[in-house]
């Protein structure tokens, strides 16, 4: 495993390094580089410190492990491949991903999930272990956003206007939601054992990553959040 | 019926002397306006069907057909005019929202027909292009600001990536999903024939066309689709679409219902979902925001391609040129408001935006002022409709040009502007698999060919009249045009003078 000490690096000379190794790599003393990973495919990253913002941009199979939290636009058009963060994260984390698997520890900012789709066998999957800002999920068209809720904090798990313009793909909450105000054209609905057993896999990922019993989180009240129709401007327009 | 009755806009007008009941025309129409009466023995038609899209009268072997516009008339009113009473109407019986297709079609002044270009007399004389090289070629990029040597004194001869083209202009950004297969198929071929580029639009890169790669712009819009490493690495270079200036301010949709088969794997997206674009790239607030989603393409990409931003042209444009050319984005792509669209809600498209001429002068402007024009190029789209229009754009100040609709109308469209219904007798605007085969790519692409080749031609004869022999000592040449008819204020925007100055 190579080894590389950020401390003194910018974000292009990190990311040099990087490119022009292969096998996997841990980076130690990161410090705000941007980019880390953008594109890359097959390899581990092991991360200290704090990475900047578009963490795993386009990532296309690696897999980014980091120890500590993450900035803004994680995973942002995120094909394939694995970020997992131990701690929590900036704003929208997520931006129209469409493979792959996000796990947060903690918290996530605004705008997580924002756009994100599903294609053929690419599912992505983002699952935040504690609460989630406001427009969570805005216009999601495929693939699954859990949210768990186990932060200390006071908020309730998601902040403000979350799915608005939703068409595709479910969003879990563990919380029987109602402090939280929906859009008209999404439904919630407290989870079947069916819709539990969709994402007993994703949490039990979750409790093995970060610890906890999936048992007994998946015991708890959760909300399936799913969109009314896939064609929400269908109604809106007349032919001039 | 009743009141929201509409009478049909057009007159089918058969010389039945001349035609044979060949059906022909039956087979042409995809709206179902023709049809053979077997009882009569003669065609008749249903005229509330027509769009006007001209191919019946292209395909009749007798030239029996015409089609004119109905002078069935609402009572005359020079407020309430006649397509304002039938879109209240519209809107009255539906409730929906005016759904267009194509560039404004009001009456809004075109500048380019207000600008005349100079000639040598006398003094400097002009040149031939028929006996001396003249140059089209341009590079588009980050230039250096000065001239660098190393410690021997030899040149510093690296350049950030350029695009390089045969000539000025380009093929704007259209879908595969808004125009057909076929459509995407001609423009490539082209290109790469042209030594241009086509652009992908934000519909993704069908797998056929990963072959045109040095000669294709991927796009990357707020719906991100169809984006992933292999489609950033393709291109000759990246487009971040940030607004289009037939809607600015809006996203798009593509309909669930368009959403087939080879749309949906190349915009990697479900059939039958709806292919929303949000109006705004929810990941981008400021020039900060900006300028990380252009650098996160660099390092997507190894820093080996262009980074294209197109904005389309509103009211501070000047200012929000200046904040792109300082995110690190290498070519500003400046899309006016004539620009053309498959859809386009009809109040956004006629009035939201202003003429490319315009925006196109102040951002240069505004570039030089601040010493920073060599920071980018400048693509200017939203209209250009001739030879002329480019020699304009340049002396305005532009690098390059992308035209969209004129490029069409080489691939036979003929404005009937009805791209919204799918239903493009030419094969253009449509995915119906019958239809699409009509548009024979081998022809398209020559088509487009002899249309460049032509403007290629007609350039170098303007050029060769001032005297100029290289296009780029042509751009920002505003001593070469002359405004006629114009305002003081219309003349000092664009930095001209008046006619006989």
């Amino acid at each position: 495993m190579l080894c590389i000490d950020a401390s003194h690096m910018d974000y292009q000379q990190l990311n040099a390094e990087i490119k022009s190794s292969s096998g996997d790599i841990s980076i130690t003393g990161c410090f705000g580089q941007r980019f880390i990973g953008a594109g890359l495919e097959h390899r581990h990253i092991d991360i200290s410190g704090t990475p900047g913002n578009a963490l795993g941009a386009y990532l296309n199979g690696a897999c980014i492990e980091v120890q500590g939290n993450a900035q803004d636009a994680v995973g942002d058009t995120m094909n394939a491949g694995r970020i997992i963060v131990h701690g929590s994260i900036g704003d929208a984390a997520g931006y129209a991903m469409r493979g792959g698997e996000l796990f947060v520890e903690g918290d996530a900012g605004y705008r997580a999930g924002i756009h994100m789709k599903a294609y053929g066998d690419k599912i992505p999957v983002m699952v935040i272990g504690g609460k989630a800002g406001s427009f969570l999920g805005e216009y999601q068209a495929g693939g699954v956003i859990i949210v768990l809720g186990l932060s200390e904090s006071s908020r309730p798990i998601v902040s403000n206007f979350p799915c608005t313009g939703m068409h595709g793909g479910k969003l879990f909450l563990r919380s029987d939601c109602k402090n939280i105000l929906l859009p008209k054209q999404v439904t919630g609905h407290s989870a079947t054992v069916d819709d539990l057993t969709e994402i007993s896999g994703y949490v039990q990922a979750y409790c093995e990553l970060f610890g906890g019993s999936y048992e007994e989180l998946l015991h708890s009240p959760f909300t399936v959040i799913t969109p009314d129709n896939q064609n929400p401007y269908k109604q809106m327009y007349v032919l001039n | 019926m009743g009141i929201d009755y509409i009478y049909p806009q057009f007159e089918v007008i058969r010389n039945d002397g001349r035609c044979t009941n060949c059906r022909i025309c039956e087979k042409q129409c995809a709206n179902g306006v023709h049809v053979y009466d077997s009882v009569k023995k003669r065609m008749v038609c249903d005229e509330s069907k027509c769009v006007n899209c001209q191919r019946c009268v292209c395909f009749c072997p007798a030239h029996a057909l015409k089609i004119a516009k109905n002078d069935c008339t609402f009572r005359e009113n020079a407020n309430w005019d006649e397509d304002t009473i039938k879109e209240l109407y519209k809107q009255a019986g539906s409730g929906g929202v005016l759904l267009s297709s194509m560039g404004n079609p009001k009456r809004f002044p075109v500048y380019w027909d207000r600008i005349l270009i100079n000639a040598s007399q006398v003094t400097n004389p002009s040149i031939d292009p028929l006996r001396e090289p003249m140059e089209t070629r341009v590079f588009l990029g980050k230039k250096p600001s000065a001239i660098q040597r190393d410690e021997q004194g030899k040149l510093k001869c690296e350049l950030p990536p350029q695009i390089e083209l045969s000539m000025p202009v380009m093929f704007s950004a259209m879908s595969y999903g808004s125009v057909s297969y076929n459509a995407h198929a001609c423009l490539a071929k082209a290109a790469q024939e042209l030594g241009i580029c086509y652009n992908t639009g934000e519909g993704g890169l069908h797998e056929d066309f990963y072959v045109y790669g040095e000669n294709t712009i991927v796009q990357v819009a707020s719906g991100r689709f169809g984006v992933y490493k292999d489609y950033l690495e393709a291109g000759a270079a990246i487009e971040i679409k940030m607004g289009q200036g037939a809607k600015p301010g809006i996203g798009g949709h593509l309909p669930g219902a368009k959403i087939t088969g080879d749309v949906s794997r190349t915009r990697m997206v479900p059939e039958g979902t709806d292919a929303i674009s949000p109006a705004p790239h929810h990941d981008i607030y400021s020039i900060e925001d900006l300028g990380q989603l252009v650098y996160s393409l660099k390092e997507a990409t190894n820093h080996r391609k262009p980074i294209i931003v197109k904005v389309a042209a509103v009211h501070n444009i000047a200012a929000i040129a200046s904040g792109i050319a300082r995110s690190g984005a290498d070519i500003i792509a400046i899309d006016g408001f004539r620009g053309g669209t498959g859809a386009a809600p009809t109040r956004i498209r006629d009035n939201v935006g202003i003429p490319i001429e315009l925006a196109l002068a102040a951002v240069d402007q505004r570039l030089r002022d601040e010493g920073i024009r060599n920071n980018v190029s400048l693509i200017v789209g939203g209209s250009i409709r001739s030879s002329a229009d480019v020699i304009k754009a340049v002396a305005l100040g532009a690098d390059a040009c992308y035209i969209g609709t004129a490029a069409l109308l080489a691939l036979g469209c003929h404005l009937c502007r009805s791209c919204q219904t799918g239903k493009c007798n030419w094969g253009i605007a449509t995915q119906d698999p019958e239809l699409v085969k009509r548009l024979d790519v081998h022809v398209g692409s020559q088509r487009l060919i002899n249309l460049m080749t032509a403007w290629r031609h007609e350039i170098k004869e303007m050029m060769g009249g001032m005297g100029v022999n290289s296009i780029e000592a042509l751009k920002g040449n505003r001593l070469m045009l002359r405004g006629i008819g114009m305002t003081d204020r219309e003349l000092a925007i664009l930095g001209i003078s008046h006619a006989g100055e």
